[in-house]
């Protein structure tokens, strides 16, 4: 038995934790939140020449051809530092779903430059508040152009191609490679819940799009993009949820009231508790994941809506409970408790919302005992 | 990251298994009606012959029955054990609680006359901590011990206590000084449980069984060379029985995902299954997870032993997870049977009476061993360092604490 990472992965972790530190405080963070600015541009340098764009893309695309063991480390630090930058958009989604889906030519064309941080991706699916599925999705692919807009998307005014989810006739769906800068599309910011991860509305009117995958399969390769995803971001979850119970931790030991540390008070004690254990059960089903997700097992599809199920419940608990716990002065602009909220609910919808993972997990199981 | 053994433990565990399944099915089956007595009497004859092998007690040190193995062999015996439904429920206290105790604090003779004999099933052991006014507060208890020559005079009465009614012998916390505060004029033996002046009461539990007991104690005379520990010192004493106890309670057991989704899958409603119900999904789906996420909980802890190292504090959530689970499963699954979920006969319902035998033992799970709010407690100044409760009872002389009496 062995669960738990190697003495490389948790080197790379503290050297993570040590450039996060430095170059990635709070401070850099609440400056992206209050400022125009549509990311942290030192952290994402600086994760660029680390070489955390290329970790997990193959050597034969400039990458540093590591496993997703690294790269889950690395989400990890980044969900736990709150980190302002493309990275999630451009690697767990952009990088996968090329990886997974482009032809060699795209591969070779889009991959060395993802892995270099030269160029940001995103992956366009949203429109507007309800969810898309086959029964709802609008916008429209023709032979070779789409038509149509998505909002919200992630890094969308900065990526310099978004691959899309566009239909065709009969309901069927693709996924579309489009080149931002090109013609037929204007793009601006959107004002969201989390002003630290910029997001924009995209239009396309007949933008030049570029097949990716199977023409028809579009649902069905969005579903192995988020299963691979959904376990990135549930470690990014995992080390927000971390630091949302130290943050909450810490101000119950040096806040008194009453005479004592508030700390000292069951009815904080056991919510502190509670706190830990959804952080613990999150992050041992995330280490299911990432087992899952770097083997290339069967069990992926469980093992991703297991950790995405309960790490989104974990960083919304901490999140909250880590206001609630800072009494009035959580509720504050001033305070970081709110960066860590707005943070946990772009988490927990960005991939579709929870009762959908739910309802994805027991699907899972189901088709597995029907095997 | 992987799931496998080293060749080590894979060469264990094949060893293990070869003589588990040589010789465990004789022991697995129950006869039909089989008496509490029977069950116990084919309990120690399944402890006899693990102990005639080397597989009784695996991580005691060998002179005193056991086998000298590692943490992480002791891991997995118990996995490969619990795959069959052997008789071993009797020989849990003693051997996960009382046995370390008196390693511990028994003279060397006394190990050596008393552990092999625990090790190998010829006598049982119970452990004698809660009282009517001990609980939670365990060092609130009040059973007194009065100093007599060689011996000490013991009145007073135990409650909660698992097996006393088969048990040969059990550890004892007492008052030995009720002028010093509460954690201090403790003082702690082992007892023979044929003393005179012990009687043993059963307590009939809302599942209808009668696990535990209270036990009287009527001027029950003790030598003190069965003292344990230091005069006064019993508190201490009682942390290292207690420390095995967070080891040996563990994942509630009892009807858990597998058995829920399972009738969610045969019962119909409105000719669909429950399986198909979204309600009965979002539940399913988190029961999966809690029960995903306690079970990788103890794949890092056995990560962490199979290294050699300290495990971390992971495994403090186990019970307070898996016992609120094990009272939603057992809760729901009576949902799902409608009109129909009141019976209790295993012929007329689903599953045996497993959700019955859920619904109405995990409220004693929730308590046993640590309640809810005490684990809680626990992990908030043990894992989160948090500062302990303030407590109105320090340093006061025990007999001027309030009691509410």
């Amino acid at each position: 038995m062995n669960f738990e990472f190697s003495d490389e992965q948790n080197l790379l972790r503290e050297q993570a934790q040590s450039f996060l530190a430095k170059t990635c405080p709070l401070s850099a963070v609440r400056k992206v939140l209050d400022g125009k600015q549509p990311f942290d541009e030192a952290t994402w340098r600086g994760m660029i020449q680390l070489g955390w764009t290329a970790t997990a893309i193959p050597e034969q695309y400039e990458g540093l051809g590591l496993g997703y063991l690294e790269l889950c480390v690395l989400a990890e630090e980044l969900g736990r530092s709150l980190a302002p930058t493309p990275f999630s958009s451009s690697i767990y989604l952009g990088a996968e779903a090329i990886l997974l889906f482009g032809s060699p030519a795209q591969k070779s064309r889009y991959l060395p430059k993802l892995a270099a941080g030269e160029w940001i991706a995103t992956l366009a699916v949203g429109e507007g508040a309800a969810p898309v599925g086959p029964t709802r999705l609008r916008t429209k692919a023709t032979a070779d152009t789409i038509k149509g807009t998505k909002i919200p998307v992630a890094d969308g005014d900065v990526a310099e191609f978004a691959i899309v989810l566009a239909k065709e006739e009969k309901r069927t769906a693709s996924l579309y490679i489009v080149d931002l800068n090109g013609t037929g599309v204007t793009r601006k910011t959107v004002a969201t819940l989390d002003p630290t991860r910029s997001h924009a509305e995209i239009r396309f009117k007949d933008a030049p799009a570029e097949l990716l995958g199977t023409r028809g399969q579009g649902f069905e390769h969005l579903q192995q993009v988020f299963d691979r995803a959904a376990v990135l971001f549930a470690f990014e979850q995992v080390g927000g949820a971390q630091a949302a119970l130290d943050m909450g931790r810490d101000y119950a030991l040096g806040r008194y009231a009453f005479g004592r540390p508030i700390g000292s008070f069951q009815a904080i004690k056991h919510k502190l508790a509670d706190m830990y254990i959804a952080t613990t059960l999150a992050r041992s089903n995330c280490y299911y994941g990432a087992w899952a997700l770097s083997t290339g097992a069967k069990e992926l599809p469980i093992a991703a809506a297991t950790a995405r199920v309960s790490a989104t419940e974990a960083f919304h608990e901490c999140a909250k409970e880590n206001i609630q716990t800072h009494g009035g002065m959580g509720f504050t602009w001033e305070f970081d408790c709110h960066m860590y909220y707005r943070r946990a609910k772009l988490l927990s919808v960005n991939l579709g919302s929870l009762p959908r993972w739910k309802d994805r997990l027991v699907s899972s199981i189901e088709a597995a005992r029907a095997a | 990251m992987n799931f496998n053994d080293t060749p080590q433990e894979a060469a264990f565990r094949a060893e293990a298994r070869a003589f588990l399944d040589a010789n465990a099915p004789k022991y697995v089956a129950a006869r039909r009606n089989e008496t509490e007595a029977q069950y116990v009497a084919r309990g120690k004859q399944w402890q006899k012959l693990k102990a005639e092998n080397g597989w009784a007690c695996l991580n005691w040190p060998k002179e005193y029955g056991g086998r000298g193995a590692t943490p992480m062999e002791l891991i997995i015996w118990n996995q490969e054990e619990s795959r069959y439904d052997l008789p071993v429920g009797p020989f849990a206290i003693g051997l996960g609680m009382c046995g370390p105790t008196m390693i511990a604090y028994a003279t060397e003779a006394q190990k050596r006359e008393h552990l092999p004999k625990m090790a190998s099933g010829e006598v049982i052991w119970c452990q004698l901590f809660s009282e009517p006014a001990g609980g939670s507060d365990l060092a609130a208890l009040r059973t007194r011990a009065v100093k007599d020559g060689d011996e000490w005079i013991v009145n007073g009465q135990k409650i909660w206590t698992s097996g006393a009614h088969y048990s040969d012998w059990g550890i004892l916390v007492t008052r030995s000084d009720p002028s010093l505060p509460k954690h201090k004029g403790l003082t702690f033996f082992f007892v023979d449980m044929h003393s005179p002046g012990i009687e043993v009461k059963p307590i009939k539990q809302i599942s209808g069984g009668a696990n535990f007991n209270e036990v009287y104690f009527t001027d029950v005379r003790i030598p003190d060379a069965q003292r344990l520990g230091a005069v006064g010192q019993g508190w201490q004493v009682s942390i290292t029985t207690l420390m095995n106890e967070r080891l040996a309670v563990g994942n509630a057991g009892g009807a858990d995902f597998d058995e829920i989704y399972d009738l969610a899958a045969s019962i119909k409603i409105d000719g669909k299954p429950a399986l198909a119900n979204p309600a009965v999904r979002e539940k399913l789906a988190d029961w999966y997870c809690q029960a995903s996420g306690l079970k990788f909980t103890n794949y890092r802890v056995i990560s962490a032993l199979s290294r050699g190292q300290t495990p971390g504090p992971e495994n403090s959530i186990t019970k307070v997870v898996s016992a609120v689970k094990q009272q939603d499963i057992g809760s729901f699954g009576l949902d799902l049977m409608d009109m129909g979920g009141i019976l209790m006969d295993a012929k007329k319902v689903p599953a045996g009476l497993a959700f019955q035998m859920n619904f109405l033992g995990a409220p004693g799970y929730r308590i046993a061993g640590g309640t809810d709010e005490i684990l809680r407690n626990i992990i908030a100044e043990r894992v989160l360092g948090l500062p302990p409760d303030i407590r109105v009872d320090k340093g006061i002389p025990f007999n001027e604490v309030p009691t509410g009496s």
